[in-house]
This record gives structure tokens, C-alpha cells and sequence, in this order.
């Protein structure tokens, strides 16, 4: 699982997709739903989300690992919920700011 | 990540939102694509653009972005003896101009020119870009080389997107907001409000050439939410806002940068249009536009205030961006200095590139130096003083022309005013006033204001009166020209 920054990704159990902003310092497995991801233009296995990791992910938000420093934008809602290697992704709050541009 | 990127996401979520006057997202990707397969061929190393402000821009900035090239836009407003040059900096390139603009473009080797109609007719036939192509440089931005030849600022799709997801949320803006851009395309403000907009999901009505009227006009017709100005238009905005009857109805924000905004320019603007929230955004091409912004709230607080530390905000840049650090540093370049102190603002960050083409010149740990003097108040507040270039040396003594214009203009029988570094045997460098007069206005009457509101030190000792102030098109005082042209006296 190649996690470079602007690479496209989909869940294999649910609708979600996303796009990692900023990649893992080591190798992992990213997660969704409870399975690995797969790339946007490969094929879902199919399957059920796993309870645990049923949080959902939300598009426009960025979700991070502090771990492994892997950060992740959500592209397409869907029921599922991020990890990396297991552990859950964490939502980063941003504060909203005005347009400057 | 690549900049096109940010709209494959935007277009893939919401396809039918429009993006930049009609066309769609989904349309705005699709002429992208077209644009990067009419343009993409073995001999062309960037894409370059010399026209005025319109669709063609972002298709061509996305464009050369699917094709994996940079994207280079000219300033055409230079003589066509510069233009020309740096056209011939470009090569290999296929430079698309604007029909009216080709006649003043010459023969150079390596660069194929378009006209920007052709072009389009190019891409009517062309099949979108089907491949993929990455390159590290995003955009070449030519500085306006007010000393020697331009320097090529090199933004990478890393700084680029890295501005746009600190700053942005993805499609967060009201369905109705609409967004007006008058600055050209080829300063940072233009490119990074297409990526903004474009993510953050507001559509962009461009005006292809900045007069206040057709400014006020375009606010109106297109019920224009949201636009960024230089302080020498907001002025003229305000003029022809006025003339015309119109109180902006529809805006909502309005961002400023590029220049020191005038205090009585400001409190104007905040007087006549109180529905707006006011945005003073600090950046520099080097850092992929803003790097600090004082927002609405801290506008209102400041305008408000009576206590002087608050109230002095409403000349602050505001506060660091997500993702940037700003440090004070001293003249060794290396101690950082304490709240208050001035010194030179040195920045980090993703979005800072801090990089001409074939130079780096950000240090080993990652800090620019911006070459603007600064401090910082003890909240966090910045304040720009002025390129360091500009600081009057008197006798020993680092002098900033902006706090003396500042006081200057609150003078009710001044408009406009500059203060300049003059040479002097006595002193090294003394200080001169050069001064738009509104009405009378006697140079006793304002060497006294400025003494009892400074100190004698700071008090000009030569003034000039004139009837206008050179400016560039982006709000820059061309100091140097004055400097030019006052040193004989």
C-alpha cells in the first residue's frame, strides 16, 4: 500500500473515500471500516463495516494518526471509520477562517 | 500532491456547482483537460500565459496541471521590451496571448505562441488529457524586479496545496457566494484565489481589468459576496460606490493586502459599508499568498476600541495561519527578539517556498527572511513596517517611512503621502516628505503635527507637494521613482 501524498483510496466495505494529505513515517495498513483500503480505481472486495469502526467518515474532514503522523482527507462520505494499522483515526478540528484571497 | 487534485475533488463531489462564471466544476475540469491535451507536446516545458483575466486562467493553471507543467503567467502591463524578454526566459514554452496583446510579442527560439483564440478552437477538438503527469513546480511567478532583473518564484504543488488545506474547507461555502477577482493573474493573489475558490466551492466572477465603476457594477449585477482589493482601490471603491448609489448589498467580506492600508481609508470603508466583514491578509508570492489575516472580529474590536494597544490592531496583520510560524528576528539575521521589538519577519512553513529558479533561499531549518520589517505585540499581533529596503538610515538611526505616513495622513489636509530616504552629508540619509495636498496645506503646519505626535528625529526635513503618487497596478508606491526624482533636491 503505496501512501503518497495525493494518492486516492476507497473503502472496501462501505461508500467512503479519501485522499492522504500527509503519508505514515513507516509502512501500515490503512483502514477503513474495519479492512484495508483499496485504490479509487480498483475493486471493492465487499463486506460489512465492522462495529468498531463504524464512526463514519465525513468529506472535507482531515483525519490524522499521531503515531504514525499519516493525516487523511475525507473525498466521499461513507459509514466506515478510518485507522492506520488498527488504530482509529482521529478528526482534526479546524477553526474556520475567512477568505484572504 | 498536485494542485489538480483539488479540483478532481471538488468536481468529483459536487459536478454541477458553478466554478468561475458558468461553467460548472465539471465543465471547468473538462476544458482543463482539453487545454492540457492542446498544450502538451515534446517541446513545451511550461505553459505561459500573457492576456487579461478570464476563464482561460484557471483552465490553463489546472491544464498545465493535468499535462505536468508549470504554468507561468506574464505581467503584461511591462513595456514590451521587458515583456519580450522575459518571454525568451520561458523557453522551451507555448506561450497562449491574448489576440489584442500578440502584435507585441516577438520571434523567440523555443517558444510557440497562440492566440488565445486559436487556442481555444484547439481545445474544442481536443480530447481530454487522458494521461498523468506530475511535475513539483505548480507556477513560475515573475517578482516585479523593482531592483534588476525579475526574479522566477517557484511555487511547488506541495507549498500551493498545503495553503489551500490549512486555510479552506472543502466545499464549506454558502451555495450563493460569489467570489470577485479583479487582481491579475499573474500576481499570487490570482492564482491562489482560484484555488480557493475553487475548493472551498465559491464560484469567481472575474473583472478582466480593475476600474471602480466596473467594480461597483460587477458587486451589484453579480450579487458578488465576497472579493479581495489592494488599499490604493478600496478607496476609488468607495468613490464610485457613492456616486453610483449603491451601498453593496450582497457583500459580505472584503479581504486587503499588497500594501499598508491607510488608517482614515479603513475606518471609512468599516463607516460605510458596516454589513461587510473586513479581512487584512499578509503574504508574499514567496509563501503562496496570505500567512496572516486579521479577521472581522478583531477588525470591530480595534475600530472600537479606546484603549491605544487595542485600537493600533486595525493597522496589524492579524496572526499566524494553521501551519505557520513567524519569528522577529534581529539584525544578525539570528536572535529572535521580544514582543514589541522591530526587527525582520522571518516565516516557515509548508506553503513557503521561499525559492527563485535556481535558488533556495529559505535556511536549513526551513525560515525565510521576507525582507519586511515587523514586530509583535505581546497577544501575537504582527506588524509590518515596510520593506527593509525602504528603512531610512538617519544619523545612525533605523527610521520606517510607514509610521510617518501613517501620522501624516491622519493630517485632515493630507490625501496621500509618501516619506523617503533622501542622501545627505550631514546625516547619511535624511527624511522626505512627498505630499498630495487636499486643499491648502503648508509644510509648518505638518512638521509640526508630525513632531508632537513622533519626536523631532522623525520630523521630515524636506518636503515636495504633487498632484499623485506612482503606483504599480498591484498598490505598490514606487518609492525608488520618487527617491529618483527628489534626490536632486
Amino acid at each position: 500500500m503505496d501512501l503518497k501524498p495525493g494518492s486516492r483510496w476507497k473503502s472496501a466495505v462501505c461508500s467512503a473515500e479519501c485522499v492522504v494529505v500527509r503519508p505514515p513515517k513507516s509502512a501500515g495498513v490503512l483502514g477503513c471500516g474495519g479492512a484495508p483500503v483499496v485504490a479509487l480505481d480498483g475493486t471493492a472486495s465487499g463486506g460489512t463495516v465492522d462495529p468498531a469502526f463504524a464512526g463514519g467518515v465525513l468529506i472535507g474532514k482531515r483525519y490524522v494518526d499521531e503515531t504514525s503522523g499519516i493525516e487523511v482527507l475525507g473525498t466521499k462520505h461513507g459509514q466506515g471509520s478510518l485507522s492506520f494499522d488498527g488504530r482509529a483515526l482521529a478528526l482534526k478540528e479546524a477553526k474556520p477562517l475567512p477568505a484572504s484571497d | 500532491m498536485q494542485t489538480t487534485l483539488l479540483l478532481d475533488i471538488a468536481a468529483d463531489a459536487d459536478p454541477d456547482l458553478r466554478a468561475v462564471g458558468d461553467w460548472t466544476l465539471a465543465e471547468m475540469r473538462a476544458q482543463a483537460k482539453r487545454a492540457a491535451a492542446a498544450a502538451a507536446s515534446d517541446n513545451v516545458g511550461q505553459i505561459v500565459y500573457c492576456g487579461l483575466n478570464g476563464a482561460i486562467v484557471p483552465q490553463l493553471l489546472f491544464g498545465a496541471g493535468y499535462a505536468g507543467l508549470p504554468f507561468c503567467p506574464l505581467n503584461y502591463r511591462l513595456p514590451d521590451e521587458q515583456l519580450n524578454a522575459l518571454v525568451a526566459r520561458t523557453a522551451p514554452a507555448l506561450l497562449v496571448v491574448a489576440d489584442e496583446m500578440a502584435a507585441r510579442i516577438g520571434v523567440h527560439e523555443g517558444v510557440t505562441v497562440m492566440h488565445v483564440s486559436a487556442f481555444e478552437a484547439a481545445m474544442c477538438t481536443a480530447p481530454e488529457f487522458d494521461g498523468y503527469a506530475e511535475n513539483d513546480t505548480a507556477v513560475l511567478l515573475f517578482t516585479s524586479g523593482t531592483t534588476g532583473a525579475p526574479k522566477a518564484a517557484v511555487l511547488r504543488h506541495e507549498n500551493l496545496t498545503s495553503y489551500i488545506l490549512n486555510t479552506v474547507d472543502l466545499l464549506a461555502a454558502e451555495a450563493d457566494e460569489t467570489a470577485l477577482v479583479s487582481v491579475p493573474n499573474y500576481h499570487i493573489a490570482g492564482i491562489s484565489a482560484i484555488l480557493s475558490s475553487v475548493y472551498g466551492g465559491r464560484r469567481i466572477v472575474y473583472l478582466s481589468a480593475f476600474s471602480p465603476e466596473d467594480w461597483v457594477r460587477t458587486v451589484d449585477v453579480e450579487r458578488v459576496t465576497h472579493a479581495m482589493l489592494v488599499p490604493t482601490m478600496l478607496d476609488r471603491v468607495l468613490d464610485a460606490a457613492a456616486n453610483a448609489g449603491s451601498s453593496l448589498p450582497s457583500l459580505r467580506a472584503l479581504s486587503y493586502g499588497g500594501g499598508r492600508m491607510p488608517e482614515p481609508v479603513i475606518a471609512r470603508a468599516m463607516t460605510a459599508l458596516p454589513h461587510v466583514g473586513f479581512v487584512n491578509a499578509y503574504g508574499l508570492t514567496e509563501t503562496s499568498s496570505t500567512i496572516a489575516l486579521l479577521g472581522a472580529e478583531d477588525h470591530r474590536t480595534a475600530f472600537a476600541a479606546t484603549n491605544p494597544a487595542v485600537r493600533r490592531r486595525l493597522h496589524s496583520v492579524g496572526k499566524p495561519l494553521p501551519g505557520i510560524e513567524i519569528e522577529i528576528r534581529g539584525a544578525d539575521g539570528k536572535s529572535v527578539l521580544a514582543a514589541g521589538e522591530s526587527g525582520e519577519v522571518y516565516v516557515r512553513g509548508a506553503q513557503v517556498s521561499g525559492e527563485y529558479l535556481g535558488k533556495k533561499i529559505t535556511d536549513d531549518k526551513g525560515w525565510f527572511a521576507t525582507n519586511d520589517g515587523g514586530s509583535m505585540d505581546a497577544e501575537g499581533y504582527l506588524f509590518v513596517e515596510g520593506r527593509l529596503d525602504d528603512v531610512i538610515v538617519r544619523g545612525g538611526e533605523n527610521i520606517s517611512p510607514g509610521e510617518i505616513e501613517d501620522c501624516l495622513r491622519a493630517h485632515p489636509a493630507v490625501a496621500d503621502c509618501a516619506v523617503i530616504g533622501l542622501p545627505c552629508a550631514q546625516w547619511g540619509e535624511k527624511i522626505g516628505a512627498v505630499v498630495v495636498a487636499r486643499g491648502g496645506a503648508d509644510e509648518g503646519a505638518l512638521a509640526a503635527h508630525i513632531r508632537a505626535a513622533l519626536r523631532s528625529t522623525k520630523t521630515p526635513e524636506a518636503w515636495f507637494f504633487t498632484e499623485e503618487l506612482p503606483y504599480n497596478e498591484t498598490g505598490k508606491l514606487l518609492r525608488r521613482d520618487l527617491k529618483k526624482l527628489y534626490s536632486g533636491g
